[in-house]
């Protein structure tokens, strides 16, 4: 797309007018472009005022507790982003922190600084900090597992991240393997081991109403599952 | 613990460490504002607390990515809303696409003070969205309420991408006019405290 094109975007970004290509593309944009992130906050701001335009209408009022339960169970029971000390995920926290105190209102301008900021990084950060992104996009819808603490984060785009807590490292010889499963067929999705907060971006996408789970195989994996699946999500509404 | 004295941005900051208090007060603020803009969006009540308890949510797992010297909070929350329920009215194929104006209006049960705010609010951007040509107002209200992207809209009003593109720029700027919207507009003022 033609730079000057691009620039004509910000409306539509601001009244997500987008569809997800347009809107990835427009993103991509906004992180080599202080025009566009200044003129996305100022519509953005605008785009957001028409909120109150809209007629009234009494939200049910068992509404705001059942927000205030979910949000207190999620604090129990979520897989903390803050590391505890000597965590593997240290490099990519610092990163986010730092991407977040210099972020922006766009969660576009968000998720550009925050691939900018990888650009310059190695590989192997950067695909911890996709699972990053994964989980905090605003568009990722977590699914509590079964079998384990945890959840499945998915995007719409299908990237999705499985978040294990406290799940135990696998045993000498063997490797968690996970699983997409669509239909009858298991597709593999990514190994890992386990210990500590696991967190594994799955090597393919999730399609809606795919099952997502987890087996322990023999080093290096198999190509269908020998086992019976110890975790389970499935991924019915995202 | 009464968090009324608290600014919209304090309430984030509580959010980050894991008050759930504050995001209760959050949604005191705005859930009524949230919920309206869900409903105008989805016209399915199940669908507009979905989206509004999703949103929430989100602004509860990411309140550390707030940046406030960037935007208000109130800015954040409902950008943050209004996504939710443009995705959802796009799965759900649900989209409506009648003026504002015709839209059923149900009786809202607000205390009276937040009422008349929210009232007043109301009718001055419904207001300002009156005073823009025909053409930029319905693009704009197609896109912001209806929830379609700008290729639907091209071809739902039989004009080329690019004067879609251009009428939603000048009616957003024009109504960034009329509504007066500073570069970093405050909402928040403090509410009486009841205690």
């Amino acid at each position: 797309m033609e730079p000057e094109t691009i620039h004509e975007l910000t409306a539509a970004y601001a009244l997500d007018a987008l569809d997800e290509r347009e809107a990835q593309t427009y993103e991509a944009h906004l992180r080599d472009c202080e025009r566009c992130r200044a003129d996305l906050r100022e519509l953005q701001q605008v785009a957001s005022a028409l909120a109150y335009a809209a007629p009234a209408a009494p939200p049910p009022s068992a509404l705001r507790d059942r927000i205030v339960e979910r949000a207190r169970e999620e604090r129990t029971n979520v897989i903390p982003l803050r590391p505890r000390s000597r965590s593997r995920w240290t490099p990519v926290l610092a990163a986010a922190t730092a991407v977040a105190a210099a972020a922006a209102v766009g969660l576009g301008i968000w998720a550009a600084t925050l691939h900018s900021d990888l650009d310059s990084s190695r590989s192997a950060r950067a695909r911890d900090a996709q699972a990053l992104a994964v989980l905090s996009s605003p568009r990722a819808t977590r699914i509590p597992l079964t079998g384990a603490s945890g959840a499945l984060t998915v995007v719409p785009s299908g990237d999705a991240v499985l978040a294990v807590s406290q799940l135990e490292p696998a045993p000498s010889g063997k490797t968690y393997e996970a699983w997409v499963i669509q239909g009858t067929t298991p597709k593999r999705a990514g190994l890992f081991e386990g210990g500590e907060n696991g967190l594994v971006r799955l090597t393919r996408p999730v399609p809606r109403g795919a099952t997502v789970a987890v087996t322990v195989e023999r080093d290096g994996g198999v190509d269908a599952p020998t086992q019976t699946p110890i975790i389970s999500a499935k991924a019915t509404n995202f | 613990m009464n968090l009324a004295h608290l600014s919209d941005e304090a309430l984030l900051a509580l959010c980050e460490r894991g008050d759930e208090v504050a995001l209760g007060e959050l949604y005191e603020r705005h859930g009524a504002v949230a919920y309206g803009l869900a409903f105008r969006i989805l016209r399915n009540e199940m669908l507009a607390e979905d989206a509004v308890q999703d949103a929430f949510l989100t602004v509860w797992r990411t309140a550390g990515r707030f940046a406030p010297e960037q935007a208000a909070a109130s800015t954040w929350l409902l950008t943050i809303v209004h996504r939710r329920a443009v995705d959802l009215v796009r799965r759900e194929e649900r989209r409506r696409a009648q003026p504002l104006s015709e839209a059923a209006e149900p009786v809202a049960h607000e205390s009276a003070e937040d009422a008349a705010w929210l009232r007043l609010e109301r009718e001055r951007v419904q207001e300002a969205l009156r005073q823009l040509p025909d053409e930029q107002r319905e693009a704009i209200e197609l896109a912001y309420y209806g929830g379609f992207t700008q290729s639907e809209l091209a071809e739902r009003l039989g004009q080329p991408v690019g004067t879609i593109k251009s009428r939603m720029f000048a009616g957003l700027r024009r109504l960034r006019d009329l509504l007066d919207v500073e570069t970093k507009e405050q909402r928040w003022s403090p509410r009486q405290s009841t205690s």
